[in-house]
């Protein structure tokens, strides 16, 4: 198993990364969800679950636009992501069960951020037009996408400091 | 409408809502204004953030157990409050209270036909700078109750001190705005006003009774592993302890745990410590060692739903068995349980007596239940029992630890004492202690051991028995309060009968119990246990009235009073 | 290399079941299952073929979040019951999973032993530094000056060093891995799983609720200053220099796993019976 920055070469290097990229997004994000399903949050699930949405007509669509290529097989052949995993996939860590849609959208703000600024590096790199101008395809859609959150985040205020107070104690269950 | 002489709460709420906050406040700002009341509370499974439950049950007059139905049941919201549909009993009569917002109350509400009044919580919250909805909520129930908010004023005055005035006058702003909104509600649930109260009262778990029980006995040394649901008496220990210049170790297991407080216990320093089942599984070897070796020490079991892991947050009865029965061989020894709250202080007390008196472990067996509920109590008067174990001094000649004796009890010289080395053991050992296969002293330990406990006098406290008539009710623990009340519906309904509930277990005490049941006809015998631990272990030493009939079940469901009262009316 | 691209026969998402976890949201311990399931895909091995044993903490839930076969058993015990597992079983894949408190503490010896025995197996310590279960008491690897209800200002107490105890013990395998990297602990998982005798893989994973104190590991993690050794004198003197956020492979050692003699397998019972004839 190899594990570092996958490495584009061929267009159908960047079709699967641009795939798995979108693809774990989505994952994480379900997983969001569910974890505010389980903790009450519903404000959240629907925000997460929104999220997920949007990233698998991503997914999907860049699954279209590779044609032959069969992104899934490729992708699982290529590097797995080393420091802080996927781009594009939100921060875990960073999840809280009383977080709020602005958070939420901070995580999803900074995974696209992320992701960008992969995409961007493949442009700088590469040495082959057809990868080149491709990448710069997805360049701009991350662009729309970070553009996207920020119009959704004017929507949810920055909560107050007390955001996280939860007046009860954990529950020991054990 | 009638002032009430009691009145049932349950507040429901989730994911950071506050729900036992609120029923926190609640029971003590009631206990301020000199009501009596009982605090229990039921969670889902997750560590933050999940649906959670306090019940709060308040009256004029001392309660023993929870309702059989709650008369008001607000919901802060109800996201997965599904989960309480049988333990939140709410009738034809009961108000609920619920924000429009907050999801749909769970189906057992609408089956059963309780009156619905919507109170927006959350947006009212919103319009209070830093407001929260439980403290809504909590103003909300004031007024219902008749309980004011100057109360409520003075209690988060305490409680909210850490977090400053902005917090203080936030609460107070939401408890009154509760409080107004209530107003127009005329449902009859006012309670009257209590009693001149003339003594100091407590608020306190029964964990915390029984920590306190521990030092006020004489425990110095506990031994502490964490387990659902004794933990709160270790961790109230830790800190205590010290201050009366006692010791506290955390363990790195029950197994440990056990053979520290051997440990302290040989050393003359009285010891503790507190489990639950899966704990108590470990540490019964150990146990067998402290009886063989006539080692005082005290082991709370705060009994949970098992069998094995179980339901860690749940009450049963059901370590009777390997409380009483659990060491290999021969190992006779003590065991207590406590039947309320305000008991677990006296029983924890007591046991500490007996055990540094008769030289032998105590396990107390108290319960999830009462371990982990709060309630106003009066303030336990000052008991005499306190551990005097007979210690050896002034030595002459060869020292026999386990000396024959009339009351079966030997001088114990604790290390330190000149002329009074010797090893304690395991092995079967000779009235000096020295190890032996013989049959004689074998033979002759074994009576000794039993009849320490045999022949020791444990006088009124070995059980509650109250009432009258041909018709017993028998039962232990946590549900001697819930019986109780069972009974004095039962009285009121033309029914006599007398509720005998054990606080010693072990030993059995033949004559006094065949005492108690002289004249009775008919036993109903109550237990949270599945395989009727208690009712085999009656069988098994007493002879019981020739009419018997069970009431007992597993956990996590309590018996309530209702059942209790249903079976003895159906059985006059 | 083919030219046709083959799936990989099992994605992680078959490792997964569809029980929702009760951790805490922002528990290092999601990251973890990722991890598991990642390394169960790259190793490919069939989800019935995979035994997770675990103890009692939060940790010790994760045999529920897979669709592996799993056994959730008492506090501290689970290396004992996997080894039963392992050695009557030894064609199953067997993982333990467990926490600081489960396996430092009530499974401290049990850890001692089955580092010497040497079964091959893989464990897993989730380490958060507390007993998140029962709500904040030290663990063995808990500073010695954090303060908890159980004890007030601190236990005072030098903590655990898991590594240096499983390398004393003869673990013939020891990493240490952060769980906010989940692909690099997936490729430790791969190689521990692989790599034969007793393979021991500590994972930082910080729990936000009891510790919050840990968003801060993120920062104190680095790789390990040097690669790893199969020489056991070379990686002690490493652990000497220890900073506890050491991430990586530390030794690989060459200790045959531990085998049980085999008999020939008699069909019957006579060759045992002459014993008691007169």
């Amino acid at each position: 198993m190899i594990v570092g920055t996958p490495k584009v070469t061929t267009l159908a290097d960047l079709f699967a990364v641009a795939y798995q990229i979108e693809a774990e997004a989505v994952e994480r994000y379900d997983l969001l969800a569910d974890q505010m399903v389980t903790h009450n949050n519903p404000e959240l699930v629907a925000v997460f679950r929104d999220l997920s949405r949007a990233e698998a007509i991503h997914r999907d669509e860049i699954r279209r636009q590779a044609g032959d290529i069969d992104v899934i097989a490729h992708a699982q052949r290529m590097a797995k992501w080393q420091r802080g995993e996927s781009p594009e996939a939100a921060n875990l860590d960073e999840a809280h069960y009383l977080m709020t849609p602005w958070h939420a959208l901070q995580l999803a703000l900074a995974a696209e951020h992320r992701a960008l600024a992969f995409f961007k590096s493949v442009t700088e790199t590469t040495k082959d037009s057809a990868i080149k101008r491709l990448a710069e395809e997805f360049v701009e859609e991350e662009a729309e996408h970070v553009n996207l959150v920020h119009r959704l985040m004017r929507k949810y205020p920055r909560p107050t400091g007390d955001w996280s107070d939860d007046p009860d104690s954990p529950v020991s269950q054990e | 409408m009638q002032d009430r002489e009691s009145v049932s709460i349950a507040i429901v709420g989730s994911g950071g809502a506050g729900a036992l906050t609120a029923g926190n406040f609640l029971l003590e700002a009631a206990s301020l204004a000199g009501w009596r009341g009982l605090l229990s509370r039921t969670v889902g499974p997750q560590i933050r953030g999940g649906e959670a439950a306090a019940l709060v049950r308040l009256s004029t007059h001392p309660v023993e157990c929870l309702p059989d139905q709650f008369d008001v049941l607000i919901g802060i919201d109800w996201l997965n409050a599904s989960r309480f549909g049988a333990e939140i009993a709410v009738g034809a009569r009961s108000l609920v209270i619920s924000d429009p917002r907050g999801g749909e109350p769970p189906p057992e509400v609408a089956a059963a036909g309780a009156r619905v009044i919507e109170l927006p919580m959350k947006e009212m919250a919103k319009a209070i700078p830093e407001g929260r909805a439980n403290m809504i909520a909590l103003g909300a129930v004031g007024r219902l109750i008749g309980l004011g908010p100057d109360v409520f004023s003075v209690l988060l005055e305490k409680r909210l001190a850490g977090k400053g005035p902005a917090a203080i006058e936030a609460s107070r702003a939401a408890v009154n705005a509760g409080f107004e909104a209530a107003a127009g509600y005329d449902v009859g649930l006012r309670l009257l006003a209590p009693k001149a109260i003339d003594t100091r009262r407590w608020l306190l778990s029964g964990n915390e009774a029984t920590a306190l029980g521990a030092i006020r006995g004489g425990v110095r040394f506990a031994a502490a592993y964490p387990i659902t649901p004794a933990t709160e008496i270790l961790e109230w220990l830790a800190p205590n302890l010290t201050k009366v210049g006692g010791v506290l170790l955390q363990a790195e297991d029950e197994l440990a745990a056990i053979n520290m407080i051997i440990g302290a216990s040989f050393g003359g320093t009285p010891a503790l410590t507190a489990t639950s089942g899966p704990g108590l599984s470990l540490m019964i070897e150990s146990l067998g060692l402290a009886t063989a070796a006539e080692i005082p020490l005290v082991v709370i079991d705060v009994m949970r739903g098992g069998p094995s892991t179980g339901i860690p947050t749940k009450s049963e009865q059901a370590d009777l068995n390997i409380a009483v029965y659990g060491c290999h061989g021969d190992a006779p020894h003590l065991v207590v349980a406590p039947q309320s709250i305000s008991d677990c202080l006296f029983a924890t007390q007591w046991a500490t007596y007996l055990a540094e008196t008769l030289q032998a472990p105590v396990i107390v067996l108290s319960d999830q239940l009462i371990g982990q509920a709060r309630a106003a109590i009066e303030r336990p008067a000052d008991v005499a029992f306190i551990g005097q174990r007979f210690k050896a001094s002034d030595i002459v000649g060869a020292y026999k630890r386990y000396a024959l004796a009339a009351n079966g009890i030997s001088a114990m010289a604790i290390p330190g004492t000149r002329g009074g080395q010797y090893t304690a053991d395991g092995l079967t050992h000779t009235e000096r202690g020295m190890p032996t296969s013989g049959e004689r002293d074998h033979n002759a330990q074994l009576d000794k051991r039993r009849d320490k406990l045999a022949q020791f006098n444990f006088g009124d406290h070995w059980a509650t028995i109250e009432g009258k008539g041909d018709f017993a009710v028998i039962t232990w623990g946590s549900l001697t309060g819930t019986s109780r009340e069972a009974l004095g519906r039962a009285t009121r309904d033309g029914v006599d009968a007398t509720l005998i509930a054990p606080r010693l277990l072990s030993p059995v005490q033949p004559d006094r119990f065949a005492a108690a049941l002289n004249g009775k006809t008919r036993a109903l015998i109550v237990e949270q246990s599945h395989g009727a631990q208690f009712y085999r272990y009656l069988r098994a030493h007493y002879d019981l009235p020739h009419d018997v009939r069970l009431l007992n079940r597993a956990g996590p469901l309590p018996i309530r009073a209702s059942e209790i009262h249903s079976a003895i009316m159906a059985w006059r | 290399m083919s030219v046709v691209e083959m799936h990989a026969p099992f994605k992680p998402g078959d490792y997964k079941s569809d029980v929702k976890p009760i951790w805490c949201p922002g528990c290092g311990d999601y990251h973890v299952l990722m991890s598991f399931t990642r390394a169960f895909a790259e190793l490919a091995v069939p989800p019935e073929d995979v035994v997770v044993v675990s103890g009692i903490g939060c940790s010790s839930r994760i045999p529920a979040y897979m669709n592996c076969y799993g056994f959730h058993g008492v506090h501290g015990r689970s290396l004992a019951l996997a080894a039963g597992l392992k050695v009557t079983r030894p064609e199953l894949t067997v993982v333990v999973a467990s926490g600081d408190g489960d396996g430092y503490s009530i499974g401290g010896n049990h850890f001692l032993h089955a580092c010497r025995r040497n079964i091959d197996m893989t464990y897993v310590v989730m380490d958060n530094h507390i007993y998140g279960m029962t709500k904040g008491q030290p663990s063995p690897t808990t500073e010695p000056e954090f303060d908890t209800a159980l004890s007030p200002g601190g236990t005072g107490l030098r903590p655990f060093h898991p590594l240096v105890i499983a390398l004393a013990s003869g673990a013939n395998f020891i990493a240490r891995c952060f769980s906010g990297e989940p692909n690099q602990t997936a490729a430790v998982l791969v190689e521990a799983i692989r790599h034969p005798g007793f393979s021991f893989v500590e994972i930082l994973s910080p729990c936000v609720t009891f510790r919050p104190d840990e968003r801060e590991w993120k920062n104190l993690v680095h790789p390990a200053p040097v690669s790893a050794t199969s020489d056991p004198a070379k990686a002690a003197r490493r652990l000497m220099t220890d900073d506890g956020f050491n991430i990586g492979v530390l030794y690989r050692g060459d200790r045959k796993p531990y085998q049980p003699p085999v008999g020939q397998g008699c069909a019957d019972l006579t060759e045992l019976e002459r014993d008691f004839e007169l």
